[in-house]
């Protein structure tokens, strides 16, 4: 877990800085996230959070500033200096990357255990009975009845999509996931169970998450730390629940009375 | 007090904390200054003072769970004294899974998990191995006198004190050298009071430190190694 045997941060970044157009929409941004650790980058939709999420995960390159990696083999490296194929492998392998919408997560035309399956044969495997079981085995896991294993994610409910999703990401062992709004658009009765399920799979395999969400209330169930963003900015870090019972800037304050109960 | 520096378990020294309301034209509310304090190994520290001296933001603070606004919050961890205030958040968390504990007034209940599992995490996260942990919980569940019945449903639906047992028996169940207790039988009968009691005393008796509010003054007296009166402590606006 985050006993610190290992002081090298799992994935950090330092002084980073993103425009679209002149407009910033991350600026001098610098953080880091340790194995086993769930970070939640909280704010308002155009806080600059989703573009924060996307210069970590190397989907964006950033206009300065590095995102630096610890790699399987203990080496930390460069996001920027990787070769396509190197960043495609940690995508497939390392990383996962779970997205609001499931339809950018998923192939929709290919059946539940094709979608869990393919990340396996992107690694390398190749026996069909193994791949087979180690997607029901999956399915199980995120509570979607086996008998449903040859459907299409088109078929699935928007909370079964989620979990299949979630699934597919975490089927190669990665370390470090990427949630976007996991729970986003979803009913809150199916959000509270994809939630829970969330927290008893990061708590098991002792992922570590950089998380971005609105909502405070899931950043209070899920995450060790918060970074507090508007308009590009960070306006707070801190522990989740210091941060959430005692904030001290204005913004956050703002943000926290907004709210019914978090 | 006379005791052994090397028992000390927590160090508090002039400890400072006021509200600055943002949203309320940056109004500034002084809670405490200078607070200062220790707590030995298997001592039982109460503060005390009427209800707005600060009691429950000194425990906050202690937790780290409010900022402090000045002085040094030192925790005996791991051998050596970690002043809270200064500390990472990731040494914060370290802090909370292996030393100090926290028994909050409510329950914060997690959809869909069973009050067992609620009560086995904190021994878990301490490295018990999980039929040790779910021993331990069930041992605890039985002295506070919750029904078998329960154990595996999850507290969402339980009544007040029920819950609050739950909370209680969590709070007893990992490692922690330290346990903080804000008011834990406010909402219990006199037998689960009792309980509670009980389970504090074998934890003193085994070194553990507590730092506590207490209103009912029954068990206060009971619990009590030294009251600490807190309006002592009350904050002095600078004119």
């Amino acid at each position: 877990m985050m006993s610190g045997a290992s002081r090298t941060p799992l994935l950090s970044a330092r002084s980073l800085a993103k425009s679209y157009g002149g407009r910033p929409a991350c600026q001098h941004v610098s953080m880091s996230i340790d194995e086993g650790e769930v970070l939640a980058i909280v704010g308002e939709s155009g806080s600059g959070k989703s573009t924060l999420l996307n210069l970590l995960s190397g989907r964006l390159a950033p206009d300065t500033g590095e995102v630096r990696y610890r790699m399987r083999d203990g080496v930390e490296r460069d996001l920027a200096r990787l070769s396509e194929a190197e960043r495609r492998l940690l995508a497939r392998t390392d990383w996962g990357f779970v997205h609001q919408d499931a339809a950018l997560g998923l192939r929709m035309n290919v059946s539940a255990g094709g979608n869990i399956g393919e990340r396996l044969m992107a690694v390398g495997d190749r026996h069909y009975g193994q791949i087979r079981d180690t997607a029901a085995n999956w399915l199980t896991r995120v509570e979607i009845g086996v008998d449903r294993i040859d459907d299409k994610p088109t078929a699935y409910s928007g909370g079964m999509r989620q979990r299949l999703q979630i699934a597919r990401n975490l089927v190669t062992s990665p370390r470090l996931v990427f949630m976007d709004e996991p729970t986003g658009g979803l009913d809150v009765s199916v959000q509270a169970r994809l939630l829970d399920l969330i927290r008893g799979l990061v708590a098991d395999l002792g992922l570590a998450v950089v998380l971005v969400t609105h909502d405070l209330a899931v950043a209070r169930l899920l995450s060790h730390r918060i970074i507090v963003m508007k308009q590009g900015h960070v306006i707070e870090t801190g522990l989740t629940d210091r941060v959430l019972d005692d904030p001290q800037a204005p913004y956050t304050q703002l943000l926290v009375s907004s709210v019914l109960a978090a | 007090m006379t005791a052994h520096p090397d028992t000390i378990a927590l160090a508090v020294e002039d400890l400072g904390k006021s509200f600055t309301l943002h949203m309320h034209g940056g109004t500034r509310l002084p809670v405490v200054s200078q607070v200062g304090f220790e707590v030995h190994a298997g001592e039982c520290v109460v503060l005390g003072g009427p209800s707005g001296a600060g009691k429950s933001s000194i425990l906050k603070m202690l937790y780290g769970n409010y900022l402090a606004g000045s002085g040094h919050i030192r925790v005996r961890h791991g051998g050596a004294l970690v002043d809270i205030v200064e500390a990472e958040p990731r040494a914060i968390l370290d802090i909370r899974r292996m030393t100090l504990g926290y028994v909050s007034q409510f329950l914060r209940v997690i959809p869909r998990v069973p009050a067992i599992e609620i009560v086995a995490e904190p021994a878990l996260a301490a490295g018990v191995d999980r039929a040790a942990a779910l021993e331990r919980a069930s041992g605890l569940l039985h002295a506070l006198n919750l029904p078998e019945r329960l154990w595996r449903l999850p507290p969402a639906t339980f009544s007040g004190g029920e819950q609050q047992r739950v909370n209680i028996a969590r709070g007893f169940a990992g490692e922690h050298s330290i346990l903080i207790l804000d008011e834990p039988t406010a909402s219990l009968d006199a037998a689960n009071r009792e309980a509670v009691i009980g389970l504090m005393a074998a934890r003193k008796a085994t070194g553990t430190a507590f730092v506590g509010i207490f209103h009912d003054e029954e068990v206060r007296a009971r619990v009590a190694d030294r009251i600490i009166d807190v309006s002592v402590f009350a904050a002095r606006e600078a004119a």
